[in-house]
């Protein structure tokens, strides 16, 4: 009777998370009901480790002696753990979001790592299944942690350069097939009971070592323009080795979390990389994304030169303009523009201009990142839209205004077939009667391509600081207004 | 009665099965624009990770497995929480042009836009 009543409400609480997991999800599916799906999900999320202390009344004989200790421990953890995470993720500017979430994401691989290490150095698997789940997971987390980590490293500019040395496929293949020669071996003397070359713990150890570093080799040469793609196959990968670590358990709870969040993942890295116009083979397997070397595109071939313009002269003409269309990219952020932005837009809206944002899927260093950074700032969503929705507007634009953009709006996209970003969907800013790009100096962008738009004939260069630059916008149609009226 | 849960064999996949293509529906739905949110908040779901720890660690009984399992319920409490933490701050920013105070900028602008003209 006393071990019962735990066991069903533990039962009871885990299908009520699984199921609020799904449903919290489900509801993210649109902006409006999205804030509560968190919460549902939330709630889930703190029924279930509240009734995970419930595991008290069934623990094991030979950890019963241990259980103050453990539920101390336990509760410190917690505590420490959540408390730091919840203070960084309340901390952090929306900027760096996707290196919180790459963090994130590394922890739940590493947490499910180390639960699959407590099983092997335990002896608690048994029968050659659930050593080979609990090896697979293992494997998985571990990569996954220490791949989340390099990534956060390399969007935190920690690590500016991708590292590349020769035959570099060939040491990642070596160490993926050590990696899981020492998982067979491990199988292979568990099951036999053969007395293995070394000891048990030091095989265990082995195997994570390799499965770590195994996530640093395959990171390091990935560009930082891609890493946005790799977070979310390993956000996937953390949610298989949870659900792989779960079955293990034979916690129906973390199976379900687990698969859903992998499935999910999937779909988000495939639909990244169908936006960039790549297989994800080709961005975990080629060296793209460098920042340096790839850039041996013929300057010769663009035809037109650079026009620069005052910010003032651009302001006004776009504030006597009809329609205008705004590209925002990752420079708009580091400029911290996006409110002076909306000021500028409001400004224009005022005086009748219709002004609508045209968001590129990959815009920012993460998909959708650039529509979090235009919410913060205030900008109504029903002012934003996608690619597919506005492409067809630019033809009748008078303004495409771009700022802080590049690749995403670089034709070479849909002419040239030499260039690396051939294929990819772009935004048709070339297509608007004018176009006003606002950048900070001549270079390149993250993919280090030369852009054709800026030198075409309709393409004028604003240049300066994002957010200085805007700030001279709407100080010149201020002016405008004031002069006007008085 | 038992309520100890045994999922083998086949009973596994079907679970494995059936929660994979959920998620893939579910996520089907989603407009760009949350793209991020969505990315987190299935980064949050997957702190469940923490329960996980926190059986590993009760059940413990020698040294290095308290140790390990108190790295584990670090890690995911960490996820879990941070993950949460992230995803409400972004959620919460989103909303509709519902409550625009521009009318009186607007009438002004109006006036000198006729002016000019």
């Amino acid at each position: 009777m006393l071990t019962m009543i735990p066991q069903l409400v533990i039962g009871v609480t885990d299908l009520a998370a699984a199921f609020l997991f799904m449903y919290g999800l489900k509801r993210m599916s649109s902006p409006v009901t999205a804030p509560s799906g968190i919460f549902v999900a939330g709630i889930g999320m703190l029924a279930a480790v509240l009734a995970s202390f419930l595991y008290v009344f069934n623990v094991s004989a030979a950890a019963k002696p241990y259980l103050i200790v453990n539920v101390s421990l336990a509760l410190v953890a917690l505590v420490l753990g959540g408390g730091v995470a919840w203070w960084g993720g309340r901390k952090v500017a929306m900027t760096s979001m996707p290196q919180m979430v790459a963090i994130y994401n590394g922890m739940g691989g590493g947490a499910a790592g180390a639960i699959a290490a407590v099983e092997l150095f335990g002896g608690n698997a048994h029968g050659a299944t659930q050593l080979v789940v609990t090896l697979i997971g293992a494997l998985i987390g571990s990569v996954s942690l220490s791949g989340s980590l390099i990534a956060w490293a390399k969007l935190d500019r920690v690590i500016k350069k991708p590292l590349r040395v020769m035959g570099q496929q060939a040491l990642n293949g070596l160490v993926m097939l050590a990696t899981l020669a020492v998982g067979g071996y491990i199988v292979y003397v568990m099951q036999s009971g053969a007395s293995p070359l070394i000891t048990m713990p030091d095989l265990i150890g082995l195997f994570f070592g390799c499965a770590l570093l195994f996530g640093i080799l395959m990171t390091l040469p990935i560009g930082g323009a891609d890493m946005p793609v790799v977070i979310s196959i390993y956000n996937a990968f953390t949610g298989l080795a949870v659900g792989l670590e779960g079955f293990v358990l034979q916690n129906p709870a973390l199976m379900i979390a687990g698969m859903v969040v992998g499935a999910a993942g999937t779909l988000l890295t495939l639909l990244m990389a169908k936006a960039m116009n790549r297989s994800v083979s080709n961005i975990l397997f080629t060296n793209f994304g460098a920042g340096g070397g790839a850039s041996k595109h013929k300057h010769s071939d663009i035809k037109g030169s650079l026009k620069p313009v005052e910010a003032a002269d651009a302001g006004i003409f776009m504030r006597y303009a009809h329609k205008v269309i705004i590209v925002p990219g990752y420079g708009l952020a580091m400029a911290q523009g996006q409110q002076k932005l909306f000021e500028f837009v409001k400004l224009l809206q005022a005086a009748d201009v219709d002004v609508k944002f045209a968001i590129h899927p990959v815009a920012g260093r993460m998909p959708g990142q650039m529509d979090v950074l235009l919410a913060e700032a205030g900008v109504p969503y029903d002012l934003i839209f996608q690619l597919d929705d506005i492409n067809d507007d630019f033809a009748d634009a008078d303004v495409a205004l771009v700022i802080g953009a590049n690749d995403v709006v670089n034709p070479a996209a849909r002419t040239d077939k030499s260039s690396p970003i051939f294929g990819m969907p772009i935004l048709n800013a070339d297509k608007a009667k004018k176009v006003y790009v606002i950048k900070r100096g001549d270079g390149k962008g993250y993919a280090d391509i030369v852009n054709a738009l800026f030198y075409a004939d309709n393409c004028y260069m604003v240049y300066g600081d994002a957010a200085a630059v805007l700030a001279k916008m709407i100080e010149a149609v201020r002016g405008l207004g004031l002069s006007a009226a008085a | 009665m038992e309520f100890q849960i045994t999922m083998t064999g086949f009973v596994a996949v079907y679970i494995f099965m059936l929660a994979g293509f959920a998620g893939w529906v579910i996520i089907g739905g989603v407009p760009a624009i949350l793209h991020t949110p969505l990315m987190s908040g299935s980064n949050f779901v997957h702190g469940i990770v923490v329960v996980g720890g926190l059986f590993a660690l009760l059940n413990a009984s020698t040294v290095p497995e308290q140790a390990i399992g108190f790295f584990a319920v670090l890690l995911g409490a960490g996820n879990a929480a941070g993950g949460y933490a992230v995803t409400d701050r972004m959620l919460a920013m989103f909303q509709t042009s519902g409550h625009k105070t521009k009318h009186a900028k607007h009438s002004q602008a109006k006036a000198s836009h006729a002016k000019k003209g």
